[in-house]
């Protein structure tokens, strides 16, 4: 796995739009690898691969949105209700069961991409990424700045993009070992537990706080919207829908912070998965000097890795599991992403290009030998300079 | 009947904080819809109950609404939403049937225009069970609410329908004062409430009509002898007027002429600036930021990048198409993609600024 190492100043974005396309030389030997004019017309490629599937959104789209929403919002009724009677075992774990399937749903199938406006096409207020906000403790809009912004322009560049490690794990070699990431594992546990309130603050920057990068004062009204969301979020899950059910709130409660965590295991894996199984590439700040869209797609291709399924594991990863073919394209529909993966593929294939792929357990798998492996100092004498 | 049983009282329960706070972050629209529309706490929805064919070319849609309809005058409108290939939009539609029909529906009448999306779906689409999205009755294209002066009505093709609504308000109501309609159709075939007109025209002394077939032999467009008969004094008259653009502006120079435009008020269904399109291939027009109140000669750059000129800070992250943060409404005007070159289509929807150049006048909400 090889990386760039110099630091410049982040490239001016308005670069990608078509007519100012400037190839720069990169560090990165799979890019360096392309002649400018093939780069270029690699994203042509790209870029008539989306204009054809753009051109063909129409009702099935907007049928098969419909329908998972109406699908998540009766696994949530059936959810609730059924743990309202949360004292009978079957009804608990039916309970349980349910509302994490619509939590999941609600969050990645549908508010995800939802939020990314791959159904803003449809003009309809209830699909609307600027309206729309979902069933965890991470406000709306603060992800549609965190994720949509930072990390999908960004995607995979050290010091940019906070989803690389969301500022508490240790998860590529050049960032600079310390000894609290002797942790690692043990704070990858901690963050898929909680994965929602890591989601959540990721936009506060807690570590770049401390560090003295950022101040309080940016910080803090952020951290109020979060604090508002979760406020209702607990109110909810905690609160009313356990004292709706009287004597047997106890189990209401269990059974809404079981679904929750449920949730928070499972996005944090398929999540992981996208970024950071072996030979995913990360970037430096330099990738991005005079970055074309042609580039900026080889950026997404080399960042991401998919993991292979079903088609019932690809609706529950909010097709997730298409990582590759979601940061080539974040605003086309996901479920879209089953019918171009292979042609997606076939194009890297003759680019020379790879496109990393997997079963869930192989690439699930990579990603915890890396937290551990990355736990430990580097065995190598020259230690990466910081940042 | 849900309906029904969903007002008053179970209605409030809905719209209750705790219940707000049980469906949170969605609200309980969210989970009412997708169940059924109707249902909704606060949007008008109404449900297709009957059609018929006025003509060969129009369709009358007759709609009950939910519980959150308020009501309408004679004249009004409503903006009507449909989802056509997946993607709502949304036109104004005059309603045609009085004020308070006896069976409680509200009626719409649709002429299909060539190429007309809208109105093209709607008469070939529109089915029994269809339920379709309702803004409340806007407009003041409506009666005085004591009418005393003659009333001069006159309408071009589709523009009978507010009139209509009007006519049939005003029999209902037993109005047995002077009035006449002046109603101008390309042809016999294409007289929208033809049999009607001639009923409520029947049954009413004082009524007088005029029917003018402008593709018909002795045919002609609009002309102050067209009036002789039909009104004394236009001056002295209540004057409306809804139709083809061509037809108010000469009905508009005619009442400036005898300075009666007081006494005129008009409905239009289409812009009455019928300026050319613009070419894609030129940098030309006029970009309005409506809700700053700022403007700028466009000058070809992204609007995002425009906007920004022009003083004004509207959100935006990528700067490349791929976040939409910067997505804002475009109420009027065509825009270029300028990763694709794909033009846009001119009505109101939600653009990306940042990726989108103007060809000619925009406007944007922001
Ligand atoms: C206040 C108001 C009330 C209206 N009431 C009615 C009504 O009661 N019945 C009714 O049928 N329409 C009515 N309209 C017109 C209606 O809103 C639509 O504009 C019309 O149905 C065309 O929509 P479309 O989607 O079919 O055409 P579009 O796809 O929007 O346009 C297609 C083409 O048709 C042309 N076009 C659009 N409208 C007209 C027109 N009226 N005459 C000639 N060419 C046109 C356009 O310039 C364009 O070139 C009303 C409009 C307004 C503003
Ligand atoms: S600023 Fe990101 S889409 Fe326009």
């Amino acid at each position: 796995m090889a990386r760039s190492k110099s630091l410049s100043t982040p490239r001016n974005p308005s670069s990608k739009l078509p007519g100012k396309a400037a190839a720069s030389v990169s560090s990165n030997p799979m890019i360096a690898a392309l002649s400018a004019s093939q780069i270029e017309a690699f994203g042509r490629e790209l870029d008539a691969l989306r204009e054809r599937v753009l051109a063909d959104l129409g009702e099935r789209d907007a049928a098969y949105i419909r329908r998972i929403v109406k699908l998540q919002r009766s696994l949530e009724i059936a959810g609730r209700g059924l743990l309202q009677f949360g004292f009978l075992p079957p009804a608990w774990l039916g309970g349980v069961a349910a509302l994490a399937t619509s939590k999941i749903l609600d969050n990645m199938e549908i508010g995800h991409n939802v939020m990314h406006g791959q159904y803003d096409w449809m003009q309809d207020p209830a699909l609307n990424s600027k309206n729309f906000d979902w069933d965890t403790a991470c406000p709306g809009d603060q992800w549609r700045h965190s994720h949509n912004v930072m990390h999908h322009t960004y995607t995979n560049v050290l010091g940019v993009d906070r989803d690389v490690g969301y500022g508490l794990l240790r998860m590529d070699e050049k960032q600079p070992w310390r000894p609290q990431y002797l942790a690692n594992p043990l704070m990858a546990f901690g963050l898929a537990a909680l994965f929602q309130y890591g989601v959540a603050l990721h936009d506060v920057e807690f570590d770049r706080v401390i560090a003295g990068k950022r101040s309080w004062r940016d910080a803090k009204p952020v951290l109020q919207g979060v604090w508002k969301k979760v406020r209702r979020q607990w109110l909810k899950d905690y609160a009313l829908f356990p004292l709706l059910a009287g004597p047997f709130a106890g189990f209401t409660l269990a059974g809404n912070a079981s679904a929750n965590l449920i949730r928070n295991f499972w996005s944090f894996t398929i999540i992981f998965c996208g970024h950071f199984p072996a030979d995913v590439q990360t970037f430096d700040k330099s990738e991005l000097a005079n970055e074309t869209r042609g580039h900026w797609y080889l950026r997404q291709l080399l960042g991401s890795a998919n993991i292979e399924g079903g088609k019932l594991f690809h609706v529950m990863s909010g097709n997730l599991s298409f990582q590759i073919e979601h940061h080539l394209f974040p605003d086309l529909p996901g479920h879209r992403y089953a019918e171009i993966a292979s042609e997606v593929r076939e194009i890297c294939g003759r680019y020379g290009l790879p496109y990393n792929t997997g079963s869930l357990a192989r690439q699930f798998g990579s990603v915890l030998r890396r937290i551990a492996e990355l736990a430990l100092p580097p065995r190598s004498a020259m230690l990466p300079v910081a940042a | 009947m849900i309906d029904s049983m969903l007002s008053g009282s179970l209605n409030r329960a809905l719209g209750s904080r705790l219940v707000n706070a049980l469906t949170a972050p969605h609200g309980v629209d969210r989970f009412l819809e997708p169940f059924n529309p109707m249902w909704s706490v606060d949007k008008i929805r109404a449900r297709i109950e009957s059609i018929t064919r006025p003509t060969a070319d129009s369709v009358s849609l007759r709609m009950r609404p939910n519980r959150h309809w308020k009501g309408f005058l004679a004249g009004q409108y409503v903006r009507v939403q449909v989802e056509i290939g997946g993607v709502r939009r949304s036109r104004c539609y005059s309603l045609s049937d009085a004020q308070a029909a006896h069976d409680g529906l509200i009626e719409i009448t649709v002429k299909a225009q060539d190429e007309g999306l809208v109105s093209a779906y709607l008469n070939r689409n529109a089915r029994v069970g269809m339920v379709i999205g309702l803004s409340q009755a806007e407009g003041e294209f409506v009666l005085p609410q004591a009418v005393s002066a003659p009333l001069m009505l006159i309408a071009g093709g589709s523009g009978i329908t507010p009139i209509m609504a009007m006519l049939r308000t005003l029999a209902r109501g037993g109005h047995a004062g002077v009035l006449s309609l002046l109603y101008y159709v390309r042809n016999a075939a294409d007289t929208i409430f033809a049999d009607e007109l001639i009923e409520l025209f029947g049954a009413q002394p004082e009524w007088k009509l005029r029917v003018i077939r402008t593709r018909e032999s002795g045919g002609s467009r609009f002309g102050r002898a067209h009036l002789d008969g039909l009104v004394q004094d236009l001056a002295a008259a209540e004057i409306y007027v809804c139709g083809p653009a061509a037809l108010i502006d000469a009905v508009s120079a005619l009442c400036a002429e005898l300075g009666c435009e007081s006494r005129l008020r008009l409905e239009r269904f289409t812009a009455t600036s019928t300026s050319a399109p613009a070419d894609p291939d030129t940098i030309s027009g006029e970009l309005r930021f409506v809700r700053s109140e700022r403007y700028a000669a466009n000058d070809g750059r992204s609007l995002l990048d425009q906007a920004e000129a022009a003083g004004l800070r509207p959100e935006s992250g990528c700067r490349m198409g791929i976040c939409h943060s910067c997505t804002c409404r475009k109420t009027s005007g065509v825009v270029r993609d300028l990763r694709s070159g794909r033009l846009s289509s001119s009505g109101e929807e939600d653009i990306q600024i940042c990726v989108s150049a103007a060809v000619g006048d925009v406007t944007l909400d922001i």
